[in-house]
C-alpha cells in the first residue's frame, strides 16, 4: 500500500478519461464520440466478463457473444410484443423485466451450456464453447417471428425509474456506472475466498482436487456470474444500438471480445477496459482509411499474439512484473 | 413417408458429410500431430474454392483447374505454416486460437481485394451437370455423386497414406512423441510442413468441390468451420477415423434434420407448431448432438489412444 504503482495511474487516469471526456464531447457538440464511448464502455463490461473466467479462471470461453446477444434480445423480444402484440406474459417496455430476463436468460444459458462444458478442458473447452454460441446465433437466425437474419428494430427502448435511456448522456452514464461496479464485484470476486479456489485451480487444478476443493462447482458458478454479467451488457447494447441481430453472437464475435481481454492483459482489473478501449479506437481509425481495413487490423491481432506478452498492462507491469 | 425423398436425402447427407470429412480430416490431422488449433483452416477451405473458381474460367476446365488449385492451396498451408503457425507451437492454444483469428481477418480480407466482394460461381462440365436417375424417382445430380466418390477415395487414400507408407509412420510417430521422432533424426520441422500443406489442401480441395454448387463466397470459411469443430468434438479431436464417423453422422442428421424434422414434429403437435419448431431445432441439431456425445464421453466418441 501508500505508494501507487504504474498500474494503478494507469486505471485511474483511463477511469477519469472515460468519465470526463464523453460529456466533454457532447458539450462542444461531437455527439458521435459520445456514441463511440458508449459502444466502448458496455463492451469494456463484456470484456470484464469474459476476464473473469478467462483471466482468472483460465476458462478460454470462446461463446460469449451469445451472452451479449441474448441479453439484447431481452429487451427487443418483450418490446417486441409490446408494440405488435402476442406473448403477453412478456410485452412490456418495462426496463427491470428486460433487466431481469437478459440476467436470468443469461445465467440460466451459462449454467446450462457451463455445465456440459466444463466436464472438458483446453481444447474441447474453446471449441464446444464456440459450437455452443454459434448454436445461439444459429437459434435466433431460424427464428422468423423475429425476423430471424434481418433482426429486430427496438422502437421503445427500456423504461427504467429514475432514468431516461433515450438520453444519450444517462444511457452512458449507465453504461460507465455499470462498468465500475463490474470492476469492483470482479476485484470483490477474486480477492475473495472463492476467487482464490478459482485461482488455484487455474494454476494447478490437481492440487485443487487433492485439497478438498469440488473445482468444477467453482468453475460453474463464476462462468454463470460471467454470463449473468455479460448479459447485462448485452441489455445496455440493445438499449444502445435500438437495433439487434444474430450478428451479435456470431463466433466472430466472441473472437473479439477475447481479443479485448488479452490485448488489454487477461487477469488485470483495467485490462480489459483498455483492451477495449483500444480494439474500438484502432478499429474506427482503420476503417476511416480503407474498406480493407480488416487486412492491417489482422496482421495487428497477430503481431500482438507473437510479441506483447500479458497485454498491454504488462508493459506498464516494470520490470519484476 | 416417401422413401424415394428419404434415399435421396441420405445421399444429400452422405455428401455433405464427406464434404465436411475433407476439412475436418485436415484440421484433426494438424492437431493431432502438431498440437495446433487451426481457425484459419475454414479460410483456407474459402481460398481452395476461389483459386478453384478462378482456374476454371480461365482454363475452361473444371477438373483441370481443381487439379492445378489444390497443390495451389498446400502452397498457401505450407507459407503458413512457415510464417505464422511455426512460431505458435510453443505457445498455448488461446495464442493459436487468437493468431490464427487474426489470420481469417487477413485472409478474408485478402480474398476480397482479390476477388471482389461479391461470390464467383462455377460453371460445371456438361457431362458432370446433368442428374442421374438411379431408380424410379430417385434423381440426383451427377456432381454429387461424383463428391461422394471423391470424398470415399480420399478417405481411403488418407487410410493408406496413414497406415501403410513411410510418411504415414513418421505421421503416427510424431503425433505419439514428437521429440523422439526428432532425436531420431527426422526433420519433424519438415514433417510439420507437410502436415500443414497435407491438411491444407484436404480443405482446399473441399472447398472447390462445393463451389459449383454454393458458389466460391467470402463468408464461407466461417460458416464450415464451426460445423468441422462439431464433427472433431464428437469424433474426438486429433482421431482421423473420429473424423470420418463423426462427419458422416452429422452431414446425415442436417440434411435429414432440415428435411424431415417437421413431419415428424406433426406427429404429436400442431403442424403450425411444427412450422415454428421444426427449423429451430433442426438449426440446433447438430450442437445438441454434441451436447448429447460430451455429456456421456467428454473425449468424443474415438479419443486418440496418445496425449
Amino acid at each position: 500500500m501508500g505508494k501507487i504503482t504504474k498500474i494503478g495511474w494507469v486505471t485511474a487516469i483511463g477511469m477519469v478519461a472515460l468519465a470526463v471526456l464523453p460529456p466533454f464531447f457532447l458539450m462542444t457538440g461531437q455527439a458521435f464520440y459520445l456514441d463511440l464511448a458508449t459502444r466502448l464502455v458496455i463492451l469494456a463490461i463484456a470484456a470484464v466478463s469474459l476476464n473473469l473466467i478467462l483471466g482468472f479462471g483460465g476458462m478460454v470461453s470462446f461463446g460469449h457473444a451469445a451472452f451479449i446477444g441474448l441479453g439484447a434480445y431481452a429487451v427487443g423480444i418483450p418490446a417486441h410484443h409490446a408494440t405488435w402484440g402476442g406473448f403477453d406474459l412478456i410485452a412490456s417496455y418495462n426496463g427491470l423485466l428486460h433487466l431481469a430476463l437478459a440476467i436470468g436468460i443469461s445465467a440460466l444459458f451459462a449454467l446450462i451450456t457451463g455445465a456440459i462444458s466444463l466436464r472438458t478442458k483446453g481444447v474441447y473447452f474453446i471449441m464446444i464453447t464456440m459450437a455452443f454460441g454459434q448454436m445461439a446465433f444459429f437459434l435466433f437466425q431460424s427464428l422468423d417471428v423475429y425476423n430471424g437474419d434481418d433482426g429486430l428494430t427496438i422502437d421503445v427502448r427500456s423504461e427504467l425509474p429514475w432514468i431516461n435511456l433515450d438520453e444519450p448522456l444517462q444511457l452512458y452514464g449507465l453504461a460507465y456506472v455499470s462498468l465500475v461496479v463490474a470492476m469492483l464485484l470482479t476485484r470483490m470476486i477474486v480477492n475473495s475466498r472463492f476467487g482464490m479456489v478459482l485461482q488455484g485451480a487455474k494454476g494447478n487444478d490437481e492440487r485443487m482436487v487433492t485439497l478438498g476443493f469440488n473445482t468444477y462447482f467453482y468453475r460453474l458458478t463464476a462462468y454463470v456470474i460471467s454470463g449473468a454479467m455479460c448479459g447485462y451488457s448485452g441489455f445496455l447494447l440493445g438499449n444502445f444500438t435500438t437495433f439487434i441481430s444474430p450478428d451479435m453472437m456470431h463466433w466472430t464475435r466472441s473472437g473479439e471480445l477475447m481479443f479485448m481481454v488479452i490485448l488489454g492483459g487477461a487477469s488485470t482489473m483495467f485490462g480489459p477496459v483498455l483492451g477495449s478501449s483500444v480494439f474500438i479506437l484502432v478499429e474506427e481509425l482503420f476503417s476511416h482509411f480503407t474498406v480493407f481495413w480488416h487486412l492491417p487490423f489482422g496482421l495487428m491481432l497477430i503481431g500482438v499474439v507473437l510479441f506483447i506478452r500479458g497485454g498491454l498492462m504488462g508493459l506498464f507491469k516494470g520490470k519484476r512484473g | 413417408m416417401d422413401y424415394t425423398l428419404l434415399f435421396v436425402q441420405v445421399l444429400n447427407g452422405l455428401q455433405l458429410g464427406l464434404l465436411l470429412f475433407l476439412v475436418a480430416s485436415g484440421l484433426t490431422l494438424v492437431f493431432g500431430i502438431l498440437d495446433f488449433v487451426n481457425l484459419a483452416h475454414g479460410s483456407i477451405y474459402m481460398f481452395g474454392a476461389f483459386i478453384g473458381a478462378s482456374l476454371t474460367l480461365l482454363l475452361g476446365n473444371f477438373l483441370l483447374a481443381v487439379v492445378i488449385a489444390v497443390p495451389l492451396t498446400g502452397v498457401l498451408g505450407y507459407g503458413i505454416e512457415r510464417l505464422l503457425a511455426r512460431n505458435l507451437y510453443d505457445k498455448d492454444h488461446l495464442d493459436h486460437v487468437l493468431g490464427s483469428f487474426g489470420l481469417i481477418l487477413v485472409l478474408d480480407t485478402a480474398a476480397h481485394m482479390i476477388w471482389g466482394p461479391a461470390g464467383i460461381s462455377v460453371p460445371l462440365p456438361a457431362w458432370l451437370d446433368g442428374q442421374v436417375e438411379l431408380f424410379a424417382g430417385a434423381v440426383i445430380p451427377t456432381y454429387r455423386l461424383l463428391i461422394i466418390a471423391v470424398g470415399l477415395a480420399v478417405a481411403g487414400g488418407l487410410l493408406w497414406l496413414v497406415n501403410y507408407t513411410k510418411l504415414g509412420m513418421l505421421i503416427r510417430a510424431g503425433a505419439s512423441n514428437r521429440t523422439m521422432v526428432s532425436a531420431l533424426g527426422i526433420d519433424i520441422q519438415t514433417l510439420f510442413a507437410l502436415v500443414f500443406a497435407l491438411g491444407a489442401m484436404l480443405a482446399g480441395l473441399a472447398g472447390m468441390l462445393i463451389a459449383p454448387i454454393t458458389t466460391a463466397s467470402i463468408g464461407m470459411g466461417g460458416q464450415i468451420i464451426i460445423t468441422t469443430f462439431v464433427v472433431i468434438i464428437i469424433g474426438g479431436i486429433g482421431s482421423m477415423k473420429g473424423a470420418f464417423i463423426g462427419a458422416i453422422i452429422i452431414g446425415l442428421i442436417d440434411t435429414l434434420g432440415r428435411s424431415f424434422l417437421d413431419q415428424l414434429f406433426e406427429l404429436f403437435m400442431s403442424e403450425s407448431a411444427a412450422e415454428t419448431a421444426a427449423p429451430a431445432v433442426s438449426a440446433m441439431m447438430i450442437y445438441i448432438l454434441m451436447a448429447a456425445v460430451l455429456a456421456v464421453r467428454p473425449q468424443g466418441l474415438f479419443p486418440p489412444k496418445v496425449r
